[in-house]
């Protein structure tokens, strides 16, 4: 792994889930050292989404570790809050709060978990919304705003916590075509800040633009992982060649 | 027809509109213009006759039953009734000369209800507001501080009681209600279960029961020489029992929030009562607004029961009324009256309900 030469910011350690007797996910160990960009791609059905999600224990793991910043994820409430602060989710459907405006959505963690006054909140957010190009819709209500506005909301909202990882499950899957540049573009900003990023995309261009690894996994295993130029010019796997020339066969 | 409007172009006016509107529904063949004459004529007779019991052959003054119904011939209604019994039947047993207390105790009743109206009140303000007015109306009430007479809760009745009853029951039954919804949804089956047990039961049984047990098999659980005001037990149960109902309300209303929400809300480390309390209620409860209003409506109307284990309230001060021997039998009188004053109260309720929804719609596409 080519996390060597930077401290780990997370590590997952022969990591198994189960859904009944569904292995959803097998043996994942997978390194990400501060600053690293992962993207994770692979066939739906392939544990992307639930191995991420574990991470932030929205699925709970059954065997094997999770290290985030030194802390091991275990069952104690109070040490996966701490970690969820650190650690910024972007889901694929923006899950806003459709009953707050935009800047309630953005400063709700910011007073109630980082216990900050309104106002540094409002301007710390206002900062934010200004970085993903929207500070205009502070006050609108996330169903006034179009896909793309509602998923750069999102990703404002979770910068306002100030993680040190940030998570992306399909970002731009549910979004119309025309919008999913907009995303991708602040998404691409926030990795050439350095932000640490595991981000689970089909989008090849952006992974070919950020990306310092690709990770491929299918049937719950991590089948490859390879720097973006090797991963997509030469892959090793049988099964990764395949999955490349279906999405980018055309 | 139509399609001279559409050839052109012009929209077409309002009354015009309304007459092709009555022509295409009311009168659209030969049974439905029957149907609709018919109708027509059954609405006219019966308000004919209302109007006629009601205001033209009334008696507004009388000095007793029997005069007044010899001045009516028997074929309208004896309102003089209501001015010897209207008092007694809104404050019933409560002490004639302190009868000012209850009406305090109504009219500031009245006025937390349309000060719930102003939306700048909205949230916590409101909520303050009714329960510092809960806490002077029982001070008023009950009395033995400021110079005020102690007057027993035996002789507490009428309005005031129903109104207490009422909306102290269902004050204290909501909060019960969104921690059994809560702990009916919750991820460890001890308490899931404790909920499920404790809902089904209560929702298994009438309120009769409830108050009943209340009422006459509390005191054989408790300790000798320990009483619970009769006024406390009724208040309980009714509490315990809407507790149940309102909870399943809520329940639905929690059902309908999607997934996501509660996830994005752990994902930034908000914790389990921050999420519920500023994420998920918020919106589970604005769904649930037309239940909760139907089952609070309910309530309201339910307190009626009380009755059957001895408490006087509006109902029963109307039932007694009628029994006093000048004024015996005027049944349509005093339940008239008690219905327009229910009536009044639950269509508030309702039309309130239909504002709060309103007002709280912003946002949501």
């Amino acid at each position: 792994m080519n996390g060597g030469d930077r401290p780990a910011m997370i590590e997952l350690r022969h990591v198994h889930k189960w859904y009944g007797a569904y292995h959803a996910l097998n043996d994942i160990s997978l390194t990400v050292g501060r600053g690293e960009r992962v993207v994770v791609c692979g066939p739906s059905g392939s544990g992307k989404s639930t191995m991420i999600r574990c991470i932030n224990r929205l699925e709970t793991h059954e065997a094997g570790e999770i290290v985030v910043d030194g802390n091991a994820l275990t069952g104690d409430l109070k040490q996966v809050e701490a970690i969820r602060r650190e650690v910024g989710m972007v889901f694929q459907h923006f899950n806003l709060f459709p009953h707050l405006t935009v800047l309630d959505n953005l400063t709700l963690a910011p007073i109630w978990v980082r216990r900050m006054r309104r106002k540094e909140a409002e301007e710390l957010a206002m900062h934010f919304l200004e970085r993903v190009h929207i500070p205009e819709q502070a006050a609108k209500y996330p169903g006034q705003l179009s896909g793309g506005q509602q998923q750069r909301v999102a990703i404002a909202r979770a910068l306002c916590m100030r993680p040190q990882v940030m998570l992306f499950d399909e970002p731009t899957s549910a979004l119309d075509p025309e919008m999913i540049k907009e995303v991708l573009d602040v998404m691409v900003a926030l990795a050439e800040e350095g932000m640490t990023m595991i981000c689970v995309t089909h989008e090849m261009g952006f992974a070919r633009t950020v990306a310092d690894m690709m990770v491929f996994m299918d049937a719950g295993e991590i089948v490859e992982r390879a720097p973006p130029a090797q991963f997509f010019a030469a892959p090793e796997s049988d099964r990764t060649r395949i999955f490349l020339s279906r999405i980018l066969g055309h | 027809m139509a399609d001279a409007f559409l050839a052109n172009g012009k929209r077409p006016e309002p009354a015009r509109q309304a007459w092709r509107w009555m022509r295409a529904n009311l009168f659209g063949g030969v049974f439905s213009s029957i149907a609709t004459l018919l109708a027509v004529y059954l609405i006219a007779r019966a308000g004919w006759a209302l109007a006629d019991w009601a205001v033209i052959h009334a008696v507004w003054s009388a000095p007793d039953g029997r005069a007044c119904i010899a001045a009516s011939g028997g074929k309208g209604a004896c309102w003089a009734f209501l001015g010897y019994w209207a008092r007694f039947i809104l404050f019933g047993r409560y002490p004639y000369a302190e009868q000012w207390r209850p009406l305090v105790v109504v009219v500031l009743f009245v006025a937390l209800l349309l000060a719930s109206c102003a939306r700048r009140l909205l949230g916590w303000r409101i909520a303050v507001l009714w329960l510092a007015g809960i806490a002077i109306n029982l001070v008023l009430m009950a009395g033995g501080v400021a110079g005020l007479e102690p007057v027993g809760t035996d002789r507490w009745s009428g309005l005031p009681l129903t109104l207490i009853l009422a909306i102290v029951g269902l004050a204290l039954a909501f909060p019960l209600a969104i921690v059994l919804a809560l702990a009916r949804r919750s991820s460890m089956p001890a308490v899931r279960a404790l909920a499920v047990a404790y809902i089904e039961l209560v929702r298994g049984v009438p309120l009769i029961t409830v108050l009943f047990m209340a009422s006459v098999m509390l005191p054989l659980f408790l300790p000798a020489g320990v009483t619970v005001n009769n006024l406390l037990r009724a208040q309980l149960g009714f509490v315990l029992f809407y507790a149940a109902y309102l909870a399943e309300v809520v329940r639905g209303g929690l059902q309908a929030i999607p997934k996501g929400q509660e996830e994005a809300a752990d994902a930034l480390g908000l914790g389990f009562g921050r999420k519920m309390a500023l994420v998920i209620l918020p919106q589970a409860l604005k769904i649930a607004i037309p239940p909760l209003v139907n089952v609070l409506i309910a309530g309201f109307k339910d307190t009626t029961l009380v009755t059957i284990i001895g408490l006087f309230d509006l109902m029963s001060t109307a039932a007694n009324a009628i029994t006093d021997p000048r004024w015996r039998g005027f049944y349509p009188e005093a339940y008239a009256f008690v219905a327009v004053i229910y009536f009044a109260f639950c269509f508030f309720m309702s039309r309130y309900s239909q504002a709060l929804e309103r007002s709280l719609a912003g946002g949501r596409r």
